[in-house]
């Protein structure tokens, strides 16, 4: 973990000036359940992308629909939605 | 030469931030504060004053428009009381954090229930601990001169914290008082226009008020208590060039015939005026009587006050607020706080009075000092005493 900074070298009044920097912040250690796809199952319709709140899934090459670890909250509406029943929720163990 | 005329005090507040030359004002009208805002749509409308008068449907609104306004760069104004006040409570945080020099003019009424128009601070010492340097002022003058330093206060870069100025509810608000205006030429000399360094820009984009996660939290507070706490020179050195310029001073806590009194009366806003009178009829009876206006309420003078009560074996506080279920009067409570760690002080008495409009007359001043006087000797200090209670 980088060192945080201490208060004097806080920008002033935390004001941020970097656009777009919220990326650097990896969401994904908030997870307690990770969604796993079942390949057999997935009909690629997109429908967890769609649903997705934090935009954690994306489209890999095959063509399947992945999860974004580094994002992913482990919400569980990508589950939950799919019609298919290709997205299950696994507790992360470690 | 400044010229000196007679002004209702909320109409020499307006004239002020007509003089200060405001970009905008969001403000929602509330008695007592109606005449100040009212006269600034005047302003506006008849074209003396080229700003943006924003009508909002509340006062949670109207500080929202100026933290938006202040932020996108422009000079901001706002006026309240009351359950005004407390309704904007949220975004005086927010203001503070954002670090926004908005103005705010408060003419100080009671919180309700029960519901009542009447003055006192109940309604600033609410806003306590939200970040915003606070003064009081004592009379119309002082609220004309007041409204024009603030913006200066609230801009400096080694500043930039909202500012709110209080005069009391009717009690100042609404009493005509002789007052010496300036030209815009004096206050433009004094009063540069607001260059904000951060403002939010298209062009050069960047973030207020971003989430905030626990490991980063006390250290920014930390940063913004710092940061106050560091304007108190900076306010002095403010209030110093103005008198220089226009030969009124004002400071933290101002003295009257304090110098080796034994006892004190403190008491910060315009009642401090029949104080003074007391303080000479107890002088005329040869008491060694003394007494202390406090002036700035946020950040708060430790050092100035313990300098001021020094010498004195008694101070005589007296707010005007509650702290209901608590130590009684804020403004005492400070105080004792302030001595606590000093090896030698006086004694603190604490009198909660003058609420919701109840007047305090030169013969109870008196006799709060006396009754003060009276629990020294006993050894026996109350915690605080609500004065002139039917029993």
């Amino acid at each position: 973990m980088a060192e945080l900074p201490a208060w004097k070298n806080i920008n002033f009044a935390c004001i941020v000036f970097e656009p777009g920097n919220a990326r650097e912040y990896l969401t994904g250690d908030w997870r307690s359940l990770r969604p796993e796809r079942d390949d057999s199952k997935c009909v690629k319709c997109g429908e967890c992308w769609m649903y997705c709140p934090d935009a954690a899934i994306y489209q890999d090459e095959r063509g399947f629909y992945a999860v974004d670890y580094d994002y992913c909250k482990g919400c569980g509406i990508c589950a939950k939605e799919c019609a298919h029943g290709a997205i299950v929720m696994v507790e992360e163990c470690e | 030469m400044a010229r000196r005329v007679g002004l209702e005090v909320s109409i020499a507040c307006s004239e002020a931030v007509t003089l200060a030359n405001v970009d905008v004002i969001a403000a929602y009208p509330i008695t007592p504060q109606t005449h100040i805002v009212e006269h600034l749509s005047e302003q506006v409308a008849e074209g003396h004053l080229d700003a943006e008068y924003i009508k909002v449907e509340s006062e949670h609104s109207a500080l929202s428009c100026c933290v938006g306004a202040s932020a996108a760069g422009a000079r901001t104004f706002t006026a309240t009381a009351s359950q005004g006040l407390i309704l904007m409570s949220e975004i005086m945080y927010i203001a503070s954090g954002l670090r926004l020099p908005v103005v705010m003019a408060l003419a100080t009424r009671t919180l309700s229930s029960p519901l009542t128009i009447w003055g006192d601070q109940s309604d600033v010492m609410s806003q306590r601990d939200c970040g915003w340097i606070t003064i009081f002022c004592e009379n119309g003058q002082d609220v004309f001169d007041q409204s024009i330093i603030a913006f200066r206060i609230a801009e400096d870069r080694r500043v930039l914290f909202p500012t709110m100025i209080c005069m009391d509810g009717f009690h100042l608000s609404h009493v005509i008082e002789p007052v010496e205006l300036l030209s815009q030429e004096e206050v433009d000399s004094f009063l540069p226009p607001y260059k904000p360094e951060y403002r939010l820009d298209p062009h050069r984009p960047l973030t207020m008020g971003a989430f905030t996660m626990p490991d980063y939290f006390m250290e920014i507070k930390k940063q913004q208590d710092e940061a106050l706490k560091s304007t108190l020179p900076v306010i002095k050195e403010i209030w110093n060039e103005w008198g220089n310029r226009f030969g009124r001073y004002y400071q933290p806590v101002s003295c009257y015939k304090a110098e080796g009194a034994e006892t004190l009366i403190l008491i910060a806003g315009g009642f401090s005026g029949t104080a003074q009178i007391a303080v000479d009829r107890m002088r005329e009876q040869g008491k060694n009587v003394g007494l202390l206006r406090l002036k700035l309420w946020r950040p708060f003078p430790h050092q100035e006050i313990r300098d001021a009560v020094k010498g004195a074996k008694l101070v005589v506080v007296v707010d005007r607020a509650l702290s209901v279920g608590g130590q009684g009067g804020p403004i005492a409570a400070e105080l004792r706080s302030s001595l606590y760690h000093l090896k030698k002080r006086p004694a603190v008495v604490s009198f909660v009075a003058g609420l919701s409009g109840r007047d305090i007359h030169i013969d109870q001043f008196v006799e709060m000092v006396e009754r003060a006087e009276g629990h020294l000797s006993a050894g026996k200090i109350p915690d605080y005493e609500m004065f002139g209670v039917r029993e």
